[in-house]
């Protein structure tokens, strides 16, 4: 755990206790086909894990096998030291924030009433929503006396996946999940909110997934980086040292997208 | 009379079965959409289900509405009143739109924000009620809408079975030749359809907030509406104008046609299979026209040439001639009158005088003794009655008949078709009908007809109406037709009617014995 030694040491004492855990999983559609196999991973407390790969890997659906989205047709995902299908779903995933990419914020509801969702399901009263969506928009950096009577459609991309995030950390769940959390957005903005989730990140201290093709984001945002493919973890790496890797499929994955780069950067 | 004053005449009438109407339309509706938002909900969620309910609602719609109200009449529970009838095919119609557009509603859903909801930890019964329902809400109103529309359009049709509303005003106009009465039907009707599109328009577009900006078409139903409002008027005009020139070529036939009751069947068919046999001509049938006046109609457009009338109706009814008492002088009033008005000839009557018929139920007569209506006026005041469109609006029906005897009812008189009011007074629904002296009941249950002591009600013979046209060119029509003057007895009749009605037997059966057992056949 090399990355665990260049944190505070607040989440020391949950090292030898994984909050994430695969054992031997594996994923299969109704058709018999082969999404993740053989899948075993062990998320701490606190870090950020990456889940990297080229679409079709089986990212997403290693992600909502946490938040038990999916079941796993063998093996078993714990959280917090539990089967997932042991837990019941709904708490599950109230314990669980999720963000994806297209967002799926409530075109019916303000920002302020689709930030509360969870919190109303938890039975919070008005004022105490209320106070909770100013709070995490100005966490995540929009005004909310601006924001909260919009409405979706009425927000730019980037503000809207900001929203996204706040409406997850609405009831502070200890995990958060992040499906290509930045990638429908454009380079500058996605730089800009990428930045700003890492500064929010390093104070909240949440158990993190995002899964993710960019390789930018990975090294910037994880702890760790797990490379998928075809459905199976190829490696994992710190994330400082993955730029080095000579792990075959991890450099040759940087390789390729250091081939690409001036052009993804002048985009 | 004008429009105008006939509208300011029955105003409150007219308010009156505008209101019935509109109830019709709302308990329809209310069901419509307890049952098809739910079946909606299943047709997107469990696609297995779309093809059975998309697929029998759609069956539903394609059966004619008077057709379907046929079918529930003879229901145990729903069949005993005529709203219950009505709102229950209504009901069935109202569904197709409702189910469809609650699930496409609900499809278009952006499945991201259902993942979304799922994720966060929102129960099956939360997605449906704070993400689903209210996203699909302006789809489903555009359904109800359209549905709505319909609703009000199709209920003028659930007159014909009592069920009451705008459509009463359109029968009874139809049966009464009077164009007045049909509009007082029809725009009514038409002016509720528009104002329910309306309003529901802009119901509907209150409730897109999130779509305020985003300009996206208005919703194609929007001209249903219209659409039946100008149909609605349309058909009563056409009705009242009568749509000439169908005709067509039709040579070596004769169209026999016939009002839509079962005695006015079996008169065509007679008729009908004399010209067959004696004339040796061709017939074609076009029985159960809807009305007196569709007959007239239909005799002077020449799409019919011929079918059965009784003399009083063509006196009132058609030559709008006051009242008369003796057989032989409305006959030949008649008679006269047709030839010189219509170029129509009014053969010798049949020998039957089909009149109202005041009925009660036999055990009430006995019990108080009555046998003429002036012996029963003392008692009907605790008595309810009933009658059919056409007594309530001719001018020797209802009116004349509570003025002349000075009868006074327990509330106002029922409305109910024909068919239904003898089940209504054995039923003791009712306990006073108008029903016809020929009606088959009379001779088979235990009813007793009251004498018109007062002898209000006029002659009514049955004669035949020939085209002149027609008797032209088929002069052998005239013997075939009269050979069968005077055959025809009231009695004979009513057993007629009996066989056909309440035995259901085969009127051109019925008619083949009647003229072998009279040496005709």
């Amino acid at each position: 755990m090399t990355s665990s030694s260049d944190r505070s040491g607040a989440s020391a004492n949950s090292i030898s206790k994984p909050v994430i855990e695969f054992r031997g999983v594996e994923y299969r559609l109704a058709d018999g086909s082969q999404l993740l196999a053989n899948f075993h991973l062990a998320i701490e407390s606190g870090e950020t894990m990456v889940l990297l790969g080229r679409s079709g890997a089986g990212k997403t659906t290693a992600l909502k096998l946490i938040n038990r989205l999916l079941e796993p047709t063998a093996g078993q995902v714990f959280v917090e030291g539990r089967g997932t299908l042991e837990w019941d779903p709904i708490a599950l995933r109230r314990h669980i924030g999720y963000v994806i990419q297209e967002t799926g914020l409530f075109p019916h509801y303000t920002v302020e009433e689709n930030i509360g969702v969870t919190p109303r399901l938890e039975g919070w009263d008005r004022a105490r929503i209320r106070h909770r969506a100013e709070e995490l928009l100005a966490l995540v950096g929009l005004d909310p006396r601006a924001y909260l009577e919009r409405y979706p459609h009425e927000l730019s991309g980037g503000q809207r996946q900001r929203v996204g995030l706040a409406r997850a950390l609405a009831a502070d769940p200890p995990v958060l999940l992040m499906d290509e959390p930045f990638g429908a957005l454009d380079p500058l903005t996605r730089v800009e909110v990428r930045q700003e989730f890492k500064q929010l990140q390093s104070r909240l201290q949440k158990t993190v997934v995002i899964v993710t093709h960019d390789i930018a984001e990975a090294v910037d945002l994880g702890t760790r980086i797990a490379l998928l493919e075809a459905g199976e973890i190829r490696s994992v790496h710190a994330a400082g040292k993955f730029l080095q890797s000579d792990e075959p499929l991890a450099a040759a994955y940087v390789a390729q997208i250091r081939a690409l780069q001036p052009e993804g950067e002048a985009s | 009379m004008s429009l105008a004053r006939y509208f300011a005449q029955h105003g409150s009438e007219i308010l009156q079965s505008t209101g019935e109407h509109l109830w019709l339309t709302v308990v329809t509706m209310l069901l419509a959409v307890g049952i098809g938002v739910p079946l909606g909900i299943l047709v997107a969620r469990r696609p297995w289900s779309s093809k059975p309910i998309l697929g029998g609602a759609n069956i539903a719609e394609t059966i004619p509405s008077l057709a379907l109200f046929g079918f529930l009449l003879p229901l145990p529970w729903l069949g005993a009143r005529g709203d219950r009838i009505a709102v229950a095919a209504l009901t069935l119609y109202a569904l197709l739109p409702i189910i469809r557009n609650t699930a496409a509603g609900i499809k278009s859903i952006d499945p991201a924000v259902r993942e979304a909801a799922l994720g966060m930890g929102m129960t099956g019964r939360q997605i449906l009620w704070r993400v689903e329902m209210p996203l699909a809400f302006p789809t489903i109103l555009a359904g109800i809408r359209v549905a709505t529309v319909w609703t009000i359009g199709i209920a003028t049709i659930a007159a014909a079975v009592g069920a009451g509303g705008l459509g009463e005003y359109i029968f009874r106009g139809l049966a009464m030749v009077d164009n007045n009465v049909i509009l007082a039907g029809a725009i009514p009707a038409a002016v509720l359809a528009l104002l329910a599109d309306l309003l529901l328009g802009l119901l509907e577009r209150r409730v897109r907030p999130e779509r305020r900006k985003s300009r996206r078409p208005r919703p194609t139903w929007s001209g249903t509406g219209t659409a039946v409002a100008a149909g609605v008027v349309l058909i009563a005009l056409f009705a009242s104008v009568g749509l000439a020139g169908c005709g067509g070529d039709r040579a070596g036939t004769v169209v026999v046609g016939s009002k839509n009751f079962p005695e006015q069947a079996l008169l065509g068919e007679i008729l009908a299979q004399e010209i067959e046999n004696r004339a040796h001509l061709r017939v074609v049938r076009k029985f159960y026209l809807a009305g007196t006046f569709i007959c007239q109609q239909a005799l002077l457009a020449g799409r019919i040439d011929t079918y059965v009338e009784y003399t009083g109706t063509a006196l009132t009814a058609i030559l709008k001639d006051p009242i008369e008492q003796d057989p032989a002088a409305v006959f030949s009033k008649v008679r006269q009158q047709y030839q010189q008005r219509f170029n129509l000839s009014v053969l010798p009557p049949l020998g039957f005088n089909n009149t109202f018929a005041i009925v009660i139920r036999g055990e009430d007569a006995r019990r108080l003794h009555l046998t003429t209506i002036s012996e029963a006026a003392q008692y009907t005041p605790h008595w309810r009655a009933a009658f059919g469109y056409e007594f309530m609006g001719r001018p020797d029906g209802y009116a004349g008949f509570v003025s002349t005897y000075g009868l006074k009812f327990a509330g106002a008189p029922k409305i109910l078709d024909l068919g239904l009011l003898y089940r209504a007074l054995l039923d003791r629904e009712v306990d006073l009908v108008a029903g016809n002296s020929t009606d088959g009941l009379l001779s088979a249950r235990d009813l007793t007809v009251l004498q018109d002591d007062k002898r209000y009600f006029p002659p009514y013979q049955a004669v035949p109406i020939v085209r002149d046209e027609t008797l032209a060119r088929y002069p052998e029509l005239r013997d075939a037709i009269a050979a069968l003057a005077g055959k025809i007895s009231d009695a004979e009749m009513q057993k007629m009617n009996y066989e056909v009605v309440a035995e259901h037997r085969d009127i051109s059966q019925v008619a083949r014995e009647f003229l072998r057992s009279n040496g005709l056949g």
